[in-house]
């Protein structure tokens, strides 16, 4: 199993109660309220917390980005990445992931990671993500054609890692007269690159196409099943017989010696869905074009419904239903076994700690999921099979993937709804 | 007065139209959030012209294949507008643009004047303002900008009717939400950034030698005065003409007072 921590590094130190008088903290809640003080503070925490999730044995550190939100703090995620390679030693360094629609130099980034993956000595895994539609909002870039566009620099940043240079690029959205940095990825063909989402349809499809795992990023676990079908689906049909190595999960976790101050500071994640500030508007999550038409009707609704503040299910229900799991090490561990047992993911992102969990507890809780529950895991994943794609040594990509290896078969008509995003996408950011 | 709606095949785009009238012929470009129908504006109109109150392509309920998916800035829609003039020997005509279909008139206006008549432009964007800002539809929901286009609550809803039960979570019909919610992602496609106005346009404006006339809602929350002032200034040949309380949408809001201006005041 590959085990990495993650924190969505919140940005808790502001008042909350100017948030809920706006009755939404993103995209347009002033920046006035941003105490650098703070902030310092803060990053400086978070960064004594990736040193320990290293020393204690995490296999991978998970980082991403946003903006305009004190949801999550990293507005960079190539920043932390780089501070992650000088000061640790063995955990890989997980982006999920970039957003590369919102780029609009994805030459730039490939120049960036290529020294990220050197100085980590190849320790990068770089995703890739559409992005949610609110940093195509505050980065200014077209939502509409968002996938286009990360499509594009998609493909541009493979041939960048893959191809010698100079070559030239003339895209509908990217042109360069001379592609040819001078930095190159240490790691052959290139790094890994993984995908996260919420449950879309269309992505869940592409990362499937191209032999990337899917990261399934706090799915309901009952909804794992058809997630996992999708994948499976449009694997068989270009060929290959996907497994675990296919799957990773994201899932909110915490520990601590005693069970109800777990879950005393596992209610801070409902401070993340909004239930303590509200977060944003849906026609900011997912502007018009940005998400799937089948969904349209559904979208132009909640848009303009009157309804605000968080939609999140109550706590109780999460932890009933596994989306948030906290407890002792050995009550997490029986609950993560359920978890591994039911949605049979290689990788496992485990969610430690968010929202005003302050820094001692989050120590804590890295520690004791370093010392009781990562060795518990480990032999749960050995038990069911759970084998990861760095153990298995994967081809990267279908398109590195030798011909002969492939075996594409022709895909029956999928009758499941074509995209079922959006929906659970918003709930999950509101 | 009949009204029939008429397909022509542009660019291997079908462009829609509802036309009614006759005389001479006037062409409508609508708002960047559609046009609901045949409106009493169309009507008052008819009976002066031929009036032709096209869609413009992508909007008006259209999607996928029916949409120009190369279009990405409003003067690909003003050649296209220029390409259906063309294709219906209609020129010159009076060209009537509101609100983006203003903006989309005025670019079309720099590169085929001889189509054109008369350009009227009705609560216009295309234009950077200097002081003030243009109100901005993609950081508010489809209801409060469309509603932001009248000057009050009950202009809104003579023309967007909610269903009277203030109680549900969104009270106006499926259809219009989902169309609007088409022509955001249309106007999204060609107007997200910069957002409504052309630095190149306005250079351009000294070229059109036709009459102009500039219409403006008095309280023009969407657009600000001072781009009225703009064009006027801009354009040889324009006059300005304000219409007391109303706002943005002048052409839903105050029909006969606009059909009066355009026609000369015997409407």
């Amino acid at each position: 199993m590959f085990l990495s921590y993650f924190t969505e590094q919140p940005m808790s130190a502001y008042p909350a109660d100017e948030g809920l008088k706006e009755g939404f903290t993103s995209v347009m809640f002033s920046n006035k309220y941003y105490d650098p003080v703070e902030g310092s503070r803060l990053f400086n925490e978070r960064i004594e917390e990736y040193k320990l999730a290293d020393q204690v044995g995490f296999d991978g550190i998970m980082v991403n980005e946003h903006h305009n939100a004190p949801f999550c703090m990293q507005a960079r995620i190539t920043v932390m990445s780089s501070i992650l390679a000088a000061i640790t030693e063995n955990a890989k360094i997980v982006q999920l992931g970039n957003p590369l629609p919102t780029y609009d130099s994805p030459l730039m980034f490939a120049e960036e990671i290529a020294m990220i993956d050197m100085i980590s000595k190849g320790r990068l895994i770089s995703g890739i993500v559409r992005g949610a539609g609110q940093e195509s909002v505050c980065l200014n870039a077209n939502p509409a054609y968002n996938r286009e566009r990360f499509n594009e620099a998609h493909d541009l940043l493979v041939k960048t890692m893959t191809d010698d240079g100079p070559f030239s690029w003339e895209g509908e959205h990217f042109q360069y007269r001379v592609v040819n940095p001078w930095a190159r990825v240490l790691q052959k063909p290139h790094p890994r690159i993984w995908v996260p989402g919420v449950f879309s349809a269309e992505t869940i499809r592409w990362a499937a196409q191209h032999r990337y795992p899917y990261i399934s990023l706090n799915t309901p676990l009952h909804l794992t099943g058809d997630l996992w079908q999708i994948y499976d689906q449009a694997a068989l049909a270009v060929g290959y017989e996907p497994g675990p190595e296919n799957r990773g999960y994201l899932l909110r976790v915490h520990v601590q010696e005693d069970g109800d101050k777990a879950r005393d500071n596992a209610r801070e994640f409902m401070w993340m869905q909004g239930e303590f500030t509200g977060i944003g508007h849906p026609y900011w999550v997912s502007p018009s074009g940005y998400g799937s038409s089948a969904r349209r009707l559904d979208y132009a609704k909640m848009a303009n419904s009157k309804v605000t503040g968080s939609r999140a299910a109550p706590f109780e229900q999460q932890l009933a239903a596994r989306e948030i799991v906290a407890g002792t090490p050995d009550e997490v561990i029986a609950e993560l076994r359920v978890v591994l047992e039911t949605c049979r993911p290689s990788i496992l992102m485990l969610w430690g700690n968010d929202g005003g969990v302050n820094h001692d507890d989050s120590l804590r809780c890295i520690e004791l999921m370093g010392t009781e529950v990562l060795p518990a895991l480990r032999d749960i994943g050995d038990e069911l099979g759970l084998h990861d794609p760095i153990e298995l040594d994967t081809p990267v990509s279908l398109a590195l993937t030798p011909p002969d290896e492939l075996n594409p078969i022709e895909e029956a008509a999928d009758e499941r709804p074509e995209d079922t995003s959006d929906s659970r996408a918003l709930k999950m950011f509101r | 007065m009949a009204m029939q709606t008429v397909t022509t095949a542009v660019a291997g785009l079908g462009m829609r139209e509802f036309t009614g009238g006759s005389g001479d012929p006037l062409v409508m470009l609508h708002h960047s959030f559609g046009n609901p129908g045949w409106m009493p504006i169309h009507e008052a109109l008819a009976a002066h012209y031929a009036v032709h109150a096209l869609d413009l392509p992508g909007y008006g309920g259209t999607e996928g294949s029916e949409r120009p998916d190369w279009a990405r800035h409003p003067r690909d829609l003003a050649l296209l507008v220029g390409q259906w003039l063309r294709a219906n020997e209609l020129g010159p005509v009076e060209l009537v643009g509101c609100g983006f279909g203003g903006w989309v008139a005025a670019e079309l206006a720099t590169m085929a004047p001889e189509l054109l008549k008369r350009l009227v432009l009705v609560g216009a964007a295309g234009l950077l303002p200097e002081n003030g800002r243009i109100y901005d539809q993609f950081l508010v929901s489809h209801s409060d900008y469309v509603e932001a286009a009248f000057s009050s609550t009950e202009a809104f809803e003579a023309i967007y009717p909610r269903n009277g039960d203030e109680t549900e979570e969104h009270p106006l019909g499926d259809d219009t939400l989902v169309v609007w919610d088409m022509n955001r992602e249309m106007t999204t496609r060609v107007g997200w950034k910069p957002y409504m106005y052309n630095r190149r346009l306005r250079p351009l404006l000294g070229g059109v030698a036709v009459p102009a006339l500039v219409v403006w809602g008095e309280s023009d929350t969407v657009v600000p005065m001072e781009c009225a002032h703009a064009y006027v200034e801009a354009l040889p040949d324009a006059r300005l003409e304000i219409v007391p309380d109303c706002g943005h949408a002048v052409d839903l809001e105050a029909p006969e007072s606009l059909a009066a201006i355009i026609t000369g005041g015997d409407s």
